[in-house]
């Protein structure tokens, strides 16, 4: 019984938002728009947590829903679930309601395909973490992308056309270079038999079979470069990452935080899955150079961030130097970085979109959102306020935070692999105090000015989106062991293969 | 009474639930239920403090594991708690002086709007939480917790009247010079766990013969950066006298009973890895040194009465890290204890003072305040002979243990500690001069307004009056009494591994009876000429409006040293930061992809004329194909 339903939760995973979403396509009334998405939202969520309950810690294809769809292709739509899936489905499952609830009140126009196309990136999200066939996934990596070109470029802000031009241009080029990879790769996969030993397939599309190709050592360099910068640029990682700024700058808020919530683990998840153990002698041999470039981008980032004036770019820069540590920490491939990173892909979710709702809420208020134009919000809005100054706190990795578990190994991690980087890495929790710090003084303390003046307490939606986000980062800062528990054989697993 | 120790997870607790208490309540409670709460916790925490002192005081050390914080298959770090002689002292230091900061703070805030006071003692009490969780935790972790849970409250505390955008500043820059210190303090137990694998207190301790001398060092250095960060030595001690932004109450917290201690508890708590690292203790006794000398200088040309005992502060911190550094770990623990009685006291008195003169902290404008407020004058009087180092006043103990060891060591040490005893209690009885002798200086109203405090304020300050008197005589040295120092032998199981570390290399240099009398009488007649001559000239003070020259206005501005920071790393750190912003970003990456997508731009003009624009209509046309070729695929 429980077996049973076990394997059938990662396409319910998928196929619930994606039917969902195509669903919402058919609405006319806005108002049912939203009660629609969001309640679809939460019975994806139910579903994700039901998945954490029945299914048993197993590594990759422990949970597996194997179709065999394009049999004579050697693609199957083959999904699972491990730990590292059930965590970022569980992310994916969590921060939709949440997206959902804290924009409640927003106005879109053509809600239903605003909402429609959110559900699909959903349904694409969930694909991305859950394939384990090269086809699959590279399907879902576009049903993730595609909608958001429109999304931004629709609803964005004013600049949104030259944003989302941006944005394209950067993922088109990091798609492409990625199925070149993929197509090598499967051209270079041993041939599939059935039990009787007839030949199926000359070629696979499934995962296992692309851990098994042997590849010369050139070969593994370069494919190497093909798959790292597509997923580069999806994190982002410096220098791959100006379209980052910009698009989170333009998009409507509930696409940013999507995308920076989200949708940047497809990168980090395409490192762990795909590239380590498809390449390990490449990373092998250019761990080093990649490491130094995310250490050069946390710092970098961190830097920019203390200059920015508007909220959105400073979370941006912000969000580019943590997602830097996480790549560097992969990259040292040392058991605790791995598992810093593993749980520090989910609190870093939870804690950049409560940064995006208080920065959404001053800007449906006020209508700006420059830092030195704000000032004294915390004396007409301490509510919003309070939540404001715990998910600060958690950006910058206080412990009994979410974020600290995850950071502190993550650096450990990287001070087992190189110290000096370690340093220098290190360097940006002073900036972060620096630049989030600012940030609250700003715009919550001092004076109330012309500006803000006409700011209100948050309504009760915001409140209680808000209010899920700091309860989540006490949680898992007070007590990360379930979520440690949640990865641990991803951990392991990856481990074996890399070595 | 035997299962005390079961319950010492009630310490941290009850602050906490203070904190809650007074936190979601604050807009239904009223104050005196509020202030009733917040002091009420601490107290309850002191009882048990007290209970569990007398548990360990046989020399137990009691360990308890609640649950696993981290455990993985690279890291085992429990939410672990250990309790012993050290961890025992420090719970009474800070619970029962933090309680009489908060009876006191129910007077003293009483002002403010009902959900501000209650937002300030749930502050208070989450402070007090952060600090009893740095000094139980048993492992590095939980220290950690607890030392940046100390930052955060002092930021939260010294920034609480947050209109004025002065004070957020002052309260920002204790928190990013105490982030400095954590990035020592976090590379350290990196290493640690590089080295070792594990974070916790016992096994540390347990394996340090595995480290190689090179890793000691390394280590120490690092956790030093981590303490000078906390409690403010140089070159990461300009926060402390900025912190003073906050209420007073508040300084009395962060300078007496939580906070700066942190960082003479980390390193008396490691005491084995400082051992072994001789290094690490002169460059320990040396910035120590240096910190209490300069703290010292600025102090004496400083007028507000805040600022005074801020520098004082760091000048006696300083004094401890010259005993940690000198190996005299009981002399600096004891100075924690007898500086936290006396500086609790003295801070407690200037708020009583400044309340009395409406706000006023310019003791240019006080003066002959004595016959106003008899107690506050009594009890702070006797804080400054305290500090000032007066026999056989508790200061006088702690001050020449430590002063003791560092002649022996090296009596340059002992030269230079003397004359920052001297400037102490000069500047000491200036400030006592300048505010309770000679005249009134202020305005008519203000002078109008003196009054003694009330009992809230009052009770604690003779309280720790008494304390500042008779706390030193739990470590009277042996040359005073046979059988003496009984403060040592409670903490002998602490630093027992250091002891016998340094008794086995026979570095421990034993003084005779006669240079240690001779020591103490030089120190004590230099202080006493000091004071005397600080008394005398200041009972007669005349505001002047003469502009300070010279060394003097060097001095007076603090050696500049704000501004020196300001030029050589602030506006650096911007200006590397604008060139990243503007040049390498703008200029740089971002004009180089854009280049890209012009290009692209430009050819895809032709093929844009096939789209038909409808987002709706290619979302579905794709969808509906897949599932189409799915559904195929299914039949077939």
């Amino acid at each position: 019984m429980d077996q049973n339903i076990s394997v059938t939760f990662p396409h319910v995973l998928i196929f619930f938002p994606l039917l969902a979403g195509l669903i919402t396509f058919l609405f006319k009334k806005d108002a049912s728009v939203k009660s629609w998405a969001l309640f679809s939202s939460v019975i994806t969520l139910v579903f994700s947590l039901l998945s954490l309950y029945y299914a048993n810690n197993k590594a990759l294809s422990g949970l597996d829903f194997n179709y065999e769809w394009l049999k004579y292709l050697g693609a199957s739509f083959s999904v699972s679930l491990d730990g590292m899936g059930r965590l970022l489905t569980l992310l994916t499952a969590i921060s939709f309601p949440i997206i959902f609830v804290a924009t409640y009140k927003n106005e879109y126009k053509n809600a239903n395909l605003f909402y429609g196309l959110l559900l699909l990136t959903q349904a694409g999200l969930m694909g991305v973490f859950v394939a384990t066939d090269a086809l699959i996934f590279y399907f879902f990596w576009e049903l993730a992308i595609i909608p958001v070109y429109f999304l931004c470029s629709r609803w964005g802000g004013e600049k949104r056309i030259q944003a989302t031009f941006k944005f394209f241009i950067y993922t088109f080029t990091g798609s492409l270079l990625m199925l070149v990879g993929i197509i090598y790769m499967y051209l270079h996969t041993s041939a599939i038999h059935d039990r009787a030993g007839t030949l199926i397939s000359e070629h696979s599309f499934a995962l296992n079979y692309f851990y098994a190709v042997q590849l010369s050592a050139s070969a593994q360099n370069w494919l190497f470069w093909l798959f790292f910068i597509a997923f580069a640029i999806k994190m982002p990682v410096f220098p791959f990452h100006t379209w980052q700024p910009d698009t989170y700058e333009q998009s409507p808020t509930a696409v940013t935080m999507v995308l920076s919530g989200v949708m940047v683990k497809m990168g980090l998840l395409g490192l762990m899955r795909w590239l380590l153990p498809m390449f390990p002698q490449a990373v092998a041999k250019f761990d080093m150079v990649i490491i130094i470039l995310s250490v050069m981008g946390i710092v970098y980032a961190s830097l920019l961030a203390i200059r920015q004036d508007d909220l959105k770019r400073l979370v941006a820069y912000s969000s580019i130097a943590h997602i830097g540590l996480m790549c560097a920490a992969i990259f040292t491939t040392k058991q605790m970085g791995l598992e810093g990173v593993m749980i520090q892909m989910f609190n870093h979710g939870i804690n950049i979109i409560g940064l995006w709702i208080v920065i959404e809420l001053i800007e449906k208020q006020l209508g700006i959102r420059k830092i030195s134009q704000l000032g004294g919000v915390g004396h007409k809005a301490p509510i919003l306020t309070i939540m404001l100054v715990v998910i600060a706190f958690a950006n910058i990795a206080l412990p009994l935070t979410n974020a600290f578990v995850g950071e502190f190994m993550m650096f450990s991690g990287l001070f087992q692999f190189n110290r000096w980087l370690t340093v220098i890495a290190l360097v940006s929790i002073i900036l972060a105090a620096v630049y989030t710090l600012n940030m609250v003084q700003k715009v919550f303390y001092g004076e109330v000015n012309s500006f803000t003046a006409a700011i209100k307490e948050i309504s009760l939606n915001e409140q209680i989106a808000l209010s899920i986000i700091v309860v989540a980062i006490f949680l898992t800062g007070i007590y990360p062991q379930p979520l440690f528990d949640l990865t641990k054989d991803s951990v392991t697993d990856l481990i074996t293969k890399f070595k | 009474m035997d299962n005390m120790l079961q319950i010492v997870w009630l310490i941290p607790l009850l602050p906490v639930i203070g904190f809650l208490i007074n936190g979601l309540g604050r807009k239904q409670l009223s104050k005196t239920l509020t202030g009733i709460i917040g002091s009420g916790v601490i107290l309850a925490s002191f009882l048990i403090s007290v209970f569990v002192f007398f548990q360990v005081k046989n020399g137990n050390t009691y360990l308890a594991h609640y649950f696993d914080f981290i455990n993985t298959a690279s890291l085992k770090v429990g939410f672990d708690f250990q309790i012993d002689q050290l961890s025992s002292l420090f719970l009474l230091i800070i619970t029962g002086v933090g309680f009489l900061i908060h009876v006191y703070s129910t007077s003293y805030m009483r002002e403010e709007a009902s959900e501000d006071f209650a937002k300030y003692f749930a502050y208070l009490n989450l402070f007090v939480f952060s600090m009893l969780l740095l000094v139980m935790g048993g492992n590095y972790i939980i220290m950690f917790i607890g030392w940046e849970g100390v930052g955060l409250c002092s930021y939260l505390l010294i920034g609480f009247w947050f209109k004025d955008n002065s004070n957020n500043d002052a309260a920002r820059k204790a928190f990013i010079m105490n982030r400095i210190g954590d990035f020592g303090f976090l590379l350290a137990v990196f290493w640690l766990i590089a080295k070792l694998g594990t974070t916790s207190y016992h096994d540390v301790f347990d394996q340090v013969s595995k480290l190689s001398s090179f890793d000691i060092t390394g280590i120490t250095l690092l956790l030093f950066v981590g303490a000078a960060g906390k409690s403010a030595q140089i070159p990461l001690y300009t926060w402390l006298p900025d912190a003073m932004a906050g209420p007073t109450p508040v300084s009395a917290l962060i300078h007496a009973a939580t906070m700066v201690t942190a960082g003479i508890y980390m390193i008396a708590r490691s005491n084995i890895l400082f051992t072994m690292a001789p290094l690490t203790q002169s460059v320990i006794a040396v910035i120590g040194l240096a910190t209490a000398v300069l703290a010292a200088t600025i102090a004496l040309k400083q007028n507000d009465i805040k600022k005074v005992l801020a520098y004082s502060t760091v000048s006696q911190l300083g004094y401890m890290f010259l005993g940690l550094g000198v190996g005299a770990y009981t002399g600096a623990v004891f100075h924690v204890m007898t500086h936290a009685f006396f500086k609790a006291l003295l801070f407690l008195g200037a708020g009583s003072v400044i309340h009395a003169m409406g706000g006023e902290q310019d003791m240019r404008n006080m003066g002959g305040l004595k016959k106003y407020m008899s107690i506050t004058h009594i009890t702070f009087l006797l804080g400054c002979l305290t500090i000032a180092g007066m026999p056989p006043f508790s200061g006088f103990f702690s001050k020449d243990e430590i002063l003791a060891a560092a002649f022996a060591k090296n009596p340059v040490y002992w030269g230079v500690g003397v004359l920052t005893a001297l400037m102490t209690a000069f500047y000491m009885f200036r400030l006592y001069g300048m505010t309770f002798l000679g005249k009134f200086r202020g305005t008519h109203d203000q002078e109008h307004h003196l009054h003694e405090s009330p009992l809230a304020i009052t009770i604690p300050l003779i309280i720790l009056a008494t304390l500042s008197v008779v706390g030193g005589w739990i470590g009277i040295p042996e040359v005073f009494m046979h059988g003496g120092h009984r403060l040592e032998l409670f903490l002998e199981p602490v630093f027992d591994q250091s002891n016998t570390l340094v008794a086995s290399l026979n570095q421990k240099h034993e003084l005779s009876h006669t240079t240690e009398y001779a020591l103490m009488a030089v120190s004590v007649v230099g202080a006493l000429i000091a004071l005397l001559y600080a008394w005398n000239k200041f009972s007669k003070y005349e505001k002047s409006t003469q502009e300070e020259t010279g060394l003097a206005k060097v001095v007076s501005n603090k050696w500049y040293v704000d501004e020196i920071y300001n030029a050589i790393i602030v506006k650096p750190v911007q200006s590397i930061a604008g060139f990243f912003s503007n040049v390498v970003e703008k200029k740089g990456i971002d004009s180089f992809v854009n280049g890209v997508g012009k290009a692209v731009n430009y050819g895809s003009r032709q093929i844009r004329l096939l789209q038909t624009g409808q987002v709706s209509a290619y979302m579905l046309m794709m969808v509906v194909a897949i599932l189409v070729l799915f559904i195929i695929q299914l039949f077939l």
